[in-house]
This record gives C-alpha cells, structure tokens and sequence, in this order.
C-alpha cells in the first residue's frame, strides 16, 4: 500500500483510463464501457486500499480483490499491469491467442487472479468462500468483490449474500458498480433492481451510496468498511470520463475506432493537464 | 457378502480423514442426513458448513475456501451436482482448479421411490466432459472409502459419484484405490464385461449366468472413468472382440461412450453399451427398475446371449 495523495491517484485513474480505450482500440474487443465505470474504484483499491504485493502475488496475508462482474477484465488488468504486476506493454496481448490476458480473467493464466470470473454472480459466492477462509484462519486481510448491477440479476448474489450473514461474515466488502445499465438497456427497464440498497440491508449487510467517481468518497467508504459486511453502491456512469463514450451502451463490449480513439485520448489528456 | 451403502461408507470416510487433516472441510446444501456428511459434521462442527438449500453458492463458496489453502468437500445429491450447480462447477471450480471434491449420493435409479426428478441419469457425462475434472464412481464401500481418501490426498478437483442402496461389498478391506486404472475381478475369455458403480455387481452375477450358457466372460471394474485405463480396455477389447459396458446412467455420454471413445481406432471390435436407452427412470423399488429398464443381471444375460447369439456364429446354447 503506497501512500499516493488523491491528486496522484487522480492521474494514474485517467492514466488507466487511456490504458483501456488504447488497448480495447488496438486490440478491436472487449468490454468498454463497464471497465471506465468501475476504473476509479479499482485504482483506489489497487493504489491505495489493498494491502498486496505485485511481486508476491500469493502472499499469504494479503487483501484480496475478486472481479466478479469479470467482463470488466481490461479495468482489471490495466490497474494490475500499473502497480507492476506484468509489464504495460503484455496490455495489448488482450483476447489474444496464447496471451495470459484472456478475454474474461483466468486465474490459472494470470498471477494476481485470486478465482476465474465471467460467469456472472460466481465470483461474488467465491469471494464469501474466502473470507470464510480468512475467518477460519483469523487472518486479517479484508476480501473485496465488486459486483455489477446487472449482476445482481442472479440468484447466486442474493444465495450468497444471505451466506454471508448467515455465517457472520466480517471480512468482505462488496462494491456494486451502479452504472445503470446492462447488455439489454437500462437496468430497471430490464429487471427491476431497485430498491437495491433496502434489499441488501434486508439480506443482512451494512449499506453505503457513493459517488463511484469521487476518489475521495470511494477511499473512505472502502477504509470505513474494513472489518465488516458492507456493501458499498458505487453511483457510476458507464463510459465515465470521455464524453461520447458517457451513459452510451453501444460501447457495452464494443471498443472505440481509431478516430474514437485519439477523440477519447485528446479528451483525457486535456483533462490531465488540469489535475 | 456384507451389505453397505456407499453413502455410510462416505460418511465414515471422511470422519476418519477429518482426524488426519485439520484442513480439511466439508459443505452440504441442507442433505446432510441423506448423504451422511452429517457424520462428519456431528465430530467436528467447527470444519462444516451448511449452505442451505443453495447448490450454487454452495460449489463457489467451497472453491473461494479452497483458494485459502484448506481441502472441501461438497456433498448433495447427484442430481443437484453437476445438474444444479453446472455452471459452478465449469466455470469457477474446475476452470480456476480448485481443490475441491464433488462427492454425491443418490446417483442414478436406485434412488428408487423419489422417481426421476431425483435420479440422475445424466451427471457421468456432465461431469467427465469438463476439462481437467476427475470423475470417480466405486462400485462399493470399500472402494469408496480408498477413492475419497485418495481424491482428498490429491490435489485438484473431483467428482465422486455414490449410490443411495446398500450394494454387496465386493473388495477386501485393504483395497488401495489407484487413479486412472480399472480391476479385474474375473477371467475370461469369450466377452468383455465393463463397468462402475452398482452395476459392477450386476455384471459379476451376469457373469455366473453365462458360465451356465458356456460363455466365459472376463468383468472390469472401472471405478476412473476420467482419467480411463486406455492400456486395459484395449488390451481387453483386442482379447475377446466383443465388450458390454454397464451403467445406472443413459448410454450417451457415460461410461459406454467413454470405453468407445478409448478403442475407436479399434478394427473388428464389437461393442454394445448397456445402460438408460435415452429416457427417464420412475417411481419404484429399485429392483423394479433395474429389471423394468434391463440392468439387472437377469435382463443383461438376456440381452448379451441374443447378440451372442448373432455375432459368434457357431454358437447355441
């Protein structure tokens, strides 16, 4: 855990955010938009919150961090390559034939893969699995899963949900990535989520809203959280931080094209300037 | 012959290991009675772990557990593992190599009176498709006690299939449980019989009711369906030519076709798979069934002496 100020983890997020139009772009796949809706969250975990080791990926008292929402694969492996645990340069191996960087995260590939996720609502009940773990061993580490809204769809969330307080769990944290929006459009035109927060309360879980763009708030949520059972509603935008790319659910699993792309760049290098 | 359950023997296996290794824990989804964890949770409350009736939180927490360094074992009824929990099992268990052992009771048509909703007929091929997953089905208390002991020294994930009935103990006590190979309980040299599970039984009755017929039949018990003995299937198959495989399972995808898999490079070799002919089983003792669906012994000799009959010319009994 370094001790970045909020200014830096500011950069390193728009930084990532360039990482994953660049590398969706060159590569031509992978899920946009949902991975510049949870990028903050993650750079907060991966720079600031998380208790881990890029060079001892098994350390054995780390925090741990599961995708559960595992199409957001490229926020995943952009914030693991920044904090150095593979070179930036593997990034546009992604989806690619013999790459480590497969197009949902394969623990069996990738060092820094606690589980293999993709299969909406599984990596969340293995989250809980580890934490009952880390519980059993009285370790310390916190487990943190973020899931997506639309995930939430799944019965499994709500079997594991009720689980973990079932066994009083007090070792996970979940952040919900609220973007709003799923494949098929708007979530609550989809299926309806809401009341969401009421319904995790009632599944025995503590509670927090958050704007999941304010760096400030995610950081202390997420320490506020430690050592109980939170789930934390992170407010997000899907496409956040490009314009075009904003509330557009085109860009779902589709990538920006060339001319998108350097659109996109420019946007967020002006923006750097100014941070 | 003594009579045991696979289950009872399950239940006891892992009580015993559970004194050897203070890692190892177990998780039930609410069926503790029926499959016997309740033995080991009973003994040692503290390693067990009831997920309710919710199979697939059950199999992602069992595999989150197994990322912490301890062994799981998940147990409930066949029909709910693979069936209920398949895409847990695929996607987070055996995708992300957890050591985690899928070991189910009440497998296929001897679950009797319950009826088909609750007797898995599928699950052997479900389970042995998934790549890298182990697939094992003893044929009674013993082998069931040495393959669990076994699979839970072995790293990486198993299926274990086990019966509901009390079924003939066949192997002597000291039985050691060798991954990846078949027995053979009886020589012969006229006919191959192949198979797992509560059939094995069956087959060697079988095998005493051609003897009458003048028809020496050699009987493989094949506990590893994945990894399968390739060498002694072969080896058996090029001996007498003609092979009958059996199994309390439908004929597409189990046992059957993993033997025709082994040998389809094979010339001059027939091979007649015994098993469900694509259909659900019923309500019903289970001595019922197997003789309404053709798997007890009786009903197999039937069947093996009319293709006898044909195939071997020069034959008649």
């Amino acid at each position: 855990m370094e001790n970045h100020s909020i200014k830096n983890l500011d950069k390193i997020a728009n930084l990532a955010r360039q990482n994953i139009i660049k590398v969706t772009t060159e590569v031509e796949g992978g899920h946009l938009a949902g991975s510049l809706s949870c990028i903050d969250i993650l750079v907060v975990l991966y720079f600031k919150v998380l208790s881990h080791n890029p060079a001892m990926p098994d350390w054995d008292e780390r925090d741990r961090f599961i995708l559960s929402k595992g199409h957001a694969a490229p926020a995943l492996y952009t914030v693991l390559a920044m904090s150095g645990y593979f070179p930036e340069e593997e990034l546009y191996t992604l989806r690619k034939i013999n790459s480590r960087l497969q197009g949902h995260p394969d623990s069996k590939k990738l060092p820094g893969i606690e589980i293999s996720t993709g299969s909406l609502g599984q990596g969340f009940s293995a989250a809980v699995g580890m934490a009952l773990g880390y519980k059993y061993d009285k370790k310390n580490g916190q487990i943190y899963c973020l899931v997506g809204d639309g995930e939430c769809d799944e019965g499994q969330v709500w079997e594991a949900a009720m689980f973990a307080s079932s066994y009083n769990i007090k070792n996970i944290t979940v952040i919900i990535d609220r973007n709003r929006y799923q494949i098929d459009g708007e979530t609550e035109k989809v299926i309806k989520l809401e009341p969401l927060k009421d319904k995790w309360n009632s599944f025995g879980w503590e509670t927090m809203e958050i704007d999941g763009h304010n760096l400030n708030q995610i950081q202390e949520a997420l320490e506020k959280a430690r050592g109980t059972r939170t789930v934390i509603i992170a407010n997000t935008i899907k496409g956040k931080g490009v314009s075009f790319l904003e509330n557009n659910n085109k860009y779902h699993s589709k990538p920006c094209c060339r001319e998108e792309c350097s659109l996109a760049i420019d946007e967020l290098n002006k923006k750097l300037e100014f941070i | 012959m003594d009579l045991k359950s696979t289950r009872d023997a399950f239940g006891e296996a892992l009580v015993e290991l559970g004194s050897e290794n203070s890692n190892l824990l177990v998780m039930d989804a609410d069926l503790s009675i029926s499959t016997k964890t309740c033995l080991f949770s009973g003994k040692y409350p503290e390693r067990f772990f009831n997920a309710g009736i919710a199979e697939q939180n059950m199999v992602g927490v069992a595999s989150g557990l197994s990322k912490t360094g301890k062994t799981v074992v998940v147990s409930t009824l066949a029909v709910f593992a693979p069936g209920r929990s398949y895409d847990q099992i695929r996607n987070t268990l055996v995708h992300s190599n957890c050591n985690v052992k899928i070991i189910v009771t009440h497998a296929g048509l001897s679950v009797g009176k319950d009826g088909s909703s609750h007797q898995s007929i599928e699950d052997i091929a479900l389970s042995r498709v998934i790549p890298g997953l182990n697939v094992i089905i003893p044929c009674d208390a013993v082998e069931t006690r040495a393959a669990i002991r076994m699979a839970v020294n072995t790293p990486g994930p198993f299926y274990i299939r086990l019966g509901r009935p009390e079924v003939p103990v066949i192997n002597k006590i000291n039985y050691e449980f060798k991954l990846g190979k078949g027995v053979v309980l009886r020589e012969g040299n006229d006919i191959t019989l192949i198979g797992c599970g509560i059939m094995v039984f069956e087959m060697l009755k079988t095998a005493k009711i051609l003897e009458e017929n003048d028809i020496s039949a050699e009987v493989i018990n094949m506990p590893s369906i994945k990894p399968i003995d390739k060498d002694l299937i072969r080896n058996r198959a090029r001996k007498t030519g003609m092979v009958f495989t059996c199994e309390e399972h439908s004929i597409i995808g189990g046992l059957g076709s993993a033997v025709l898999e082994t040998i389809e490079e094979e010339k001059n070799i027939y091979v007649k798979r015994i098993g469900l002919e694509d259909t659900f089983g019923e309500s019903g003792l289970p001595e019922e069934l197997f003789e309404k669906y053709g798997l007890s012994a009786e009903k197999i000799t039937e069947k093996i002496l009319k293709i006898y009959k044909k195939e071997r010319s020069g034959y008649d009994c």
